[in-house]
């Protein structure tokens, strides 16, 4: 039986290693799985219009269109806060800046970790919200599926977990690291085979919609 | 060649591409697109949340085209789509959806939904689970010429009406026209206004055009059913007709799926681009008023809205040629909410007004078009594409409203001068 150093330990050195290694692989492959799949070309002849291009959309489409927002305001607003509070809590978060600083080389500025702290705090609320408002709203709650459950709770127990292993709370601070990171790993093998992977894919996504409609000259 | 569920799926494995793969990735099931959707809005019903109207193409997809899919296919872990399964989804791909677009319009990934439909459509057909009234409407449209059964003595007895009427010969066949002008079944049969309002606007801008005795009839249901092979042929005509007599430009009619079959559809249809323009009737008028070859003279004074194609606005791009013709002809015009790129549909486009069992359901997806007439109160509403039209009419009929519906066509046409100078001769 490992000791809590020695579980701490284990996740920093060769589970880290493992799950960036199928993280890695698994996007790659991912991304070769869904992109060489390739298209047919468009043979109707184009017409230009200002505005409209595959690049266009890419941005656009993170503001709800005209009318949506009241329609469907907690997907909205709840969707801008965890996802704002996730990119601060793992990229601003001075210790995290340290760890890809020591695998990539690659540094910036953090933020003072009260502040983190209180990203880490509204981003656990905005899940919550969004995940009521997935139980309440029906259209949602018919939509879902145990990956929708399983991958909130993926991603959840990264957030909750260093925020406890900050704050000291519950367990002791090394055994709530090691799990925190335990948890960070399984998100990053979970990532590229579930819903997860709309990090990635959604790029492409938009850009084939805005250029599709970018060749009809529709401003999208 | 008989419809059978290997045919369906082989059809469905054939359209599936990278953006049909990106996009099913991309889905986080946020339910967005249900908001965007009249059937969605006005039922409440969460089945018709667009993205799950593809959900047998998504498992296709998984269990084709992903390794764990074709893992767990492997491992016998994974549904297989079925007959039974199909047929149940036919409400949900034709019934209840009307190609309008608005889920693509929103999906906050990025993800063309309207698109995939599209796509699910072909296996849909090949696999025998396409609703009787589409699968009527092309074989009309196959082995007549014509979804409704017009023949080529309807249309000459139309145009003989209008040269007596107005005075204006309608060439028939003429080699050489810069324009060949295209029907709907719908304005032969019932809106024949629309044929003299093209002859009164080409005469007055002094343009060579004329009807195809072979190729007349625009709309496209091989589009609406999802069968390529059938909308080919139907595609072809038109190509050939238009080559036969080298025009220009072909003029979709005010129709939105004939102008998405021809303008976007066909090249990639026939598998080569075309040596002719295509261009919506709105696009010619935008053009020709642009060039001072549309004038007109006098206005409507009651209150008008207009009710956008979804096929020629958000699917086709014509958004602000229809109201700059308005205002030519329109003192009191006024917009709906959500008016232009993120209007809702009439609830009868793509096929669904041809579904005699999806009347009930269209009714009520209708009360959100209604809402829009109720927050302006229009005293007439126009409209250019005749599908809307008859459905809007019918729909109107249904809920007692007294709001009669026009084409923006005709309504110009009426404020052409009579005696309009001819340019016929300036170049």
């Amino acid at each position: 039986m490992m000791n809590d150093l020695q579980f701490l330990t284990w996740v920093r050195g060769p589970g880290l290693d493992i799950a960036i290694g199928i993280f890695l692989l698994g996007v790659l492959w991912r991304l070769f799985e869904i992109y060489s799949l390739g298209r047919k070309p468009d043979l109707s002849a184009p017409r230009h219009a200002s505005g409209a291009s595959g690049l266009h959309t890419v941005f656009r489409r993170s503001l709800p269109p005209p009318g949506m927002l009241k329609r469907s305001p907690v997907s909205y607003i709840g969707g801008y806060v965890f996802h704002f509070g996730l990119a601060v809590v793992v990229f601003l978060f001075a210790p995290h800046i340290l760890l890809i600083t020591n695998l990539t080389g690659l540094s910036w500025p953090g933020l003072p970790s009260q502040f983190v702290d209180l990203a880490a705090v509204v981003t656990m609320a905005a899940m919550v919200v969004v995940l009521a408002d997935r139980i309440n709203k029906p259209a949602k709650r018919f939509l879902s599926t145990f990956e929708d459950w399983f991958t909130w709770a993926v991603t959840f127990l990264p957030v909750l977990t260093g925020w406890m292993a900050v704050q000291h709370l519950l367990l002791p601070y090394t055994l709530m690291l090691a799990i925190h990171i335990l948890s960070v790993e399984i998100l990053l093998v979970v990532l590229p085979f579930t819903k997860l992977f709309h990090a990635f894919t959604l790029f492409g996504s938009r850009w084939y919609n805005g250029r599709v409609n970018g060749h009809k000259g529709v401003p999208v | 060649m008989s419809a059978t569920l290997e045919k369906g799926i082989r059809v469905l494995k054939e359209v599936i591409d990278a953006p049909i793969a990106s996009y099913f990735n991309s889905c986080v099931h946020c339910g967005i697109c249900a908001e965007a959707c009249l059937f969605y809005t006005e039922t409440g019903d969460p089945k018709y949340t667009p993205i799950h109207k593809l959900e047998p193409l998504r498992r296709i997809y998984e269990q084709e085209y992903t390794l764990l899919g074709r893992l767990k296919k492997m491992a016998g872990l994974s549904k297989p789509v079925t007959d039974g399964e199909l047929d149940e989804w036919q409400e949900l791909v034709y019934n209840s959806c009307t190609l309008c677009g608005r889920c693509s319009a929103v999906c906050p990934v990025g993800n063309d939904i309207v698109y995939m439909v599209r796509k699910f459509r072909e296996g849909m057909s090949a696999s025998g689970h396409a609703p009787e009234g589409i699968k009527g409407a092309v074989n009309r449209t196959i082995t007549v010429g014509s979804p409704m059964n017009v023949k080529l003595p309807a249309v000459q007895a139309q145009m003989k009406h209008v040269e007596e009427d107005y005075g204006i010969p309608i060439p028939l066949d003429a080699e050489g026209a810069e324009y060949m002008v295209m029907l709907s079944s719908m304005e032969i049969m019932n809106f024949p206004e629309y044929l003299a309002a093209v002859a009164k606007i080409m005469h007055q801008a002094g343009k060579t055009w004329t009807l195809c005795s072979t190729a007349f009839e625009a709309t496209n249901a091989g589009i609406q059913i999802g069968n390529s092979d059938l909308a080919r042929v139907i595609v072809s005509r038109i190509v050939e007709g238009a080559e036969k007599l080298k025009v220009k430009t072909v003029i979709s009619p005010e129709c939105g799926h004939a102008y998405t079959a021809l303008r976007w559809e066909g090249a990639n249809l026939i598998g080569r681009p075309f040596a002719f323009e295509v261009k919506h009737i709105i696009e010619v008028l935008g053009e020709f008023r642009e060039q001072g070859l549309l004038r007109t003279e006098g206005f409507e004074t009651d209150r008008l809205t207009f009710h956008d194609p979804c096929q020629l606005v958000r699917r086709g791009g014509v958004i602000q040629q229809p109201r700059t013709l308005m205002n030519m002809v329109a003192k009191n015009f006024v917009e709906m909410p959500d008016a232009g790129y993120m209007n809702w549909c009439c609830s009868g486009g793509g096929g669904a007004s041809a579904i005699e069992e999806g009347e009930e359901l269209r009714l009520q997806a209708f009360k959100k078009k209604k809402s829009q007439f109720d927050a302006v109160k229009p005293d007439r509403v126009v409209t250019a594409c005749a599908n809307c039209r008859i459905v809007l009419e019918e729909s109107l009929e249904h809920y007692q409203m007294d709001l009669p519906v026009i084409g923006l066509t005709e309504m110009i046409a009426e404020h052409i001068p009579d005696q309009a100078p001819q340019a016929a001769t300036k170049s």
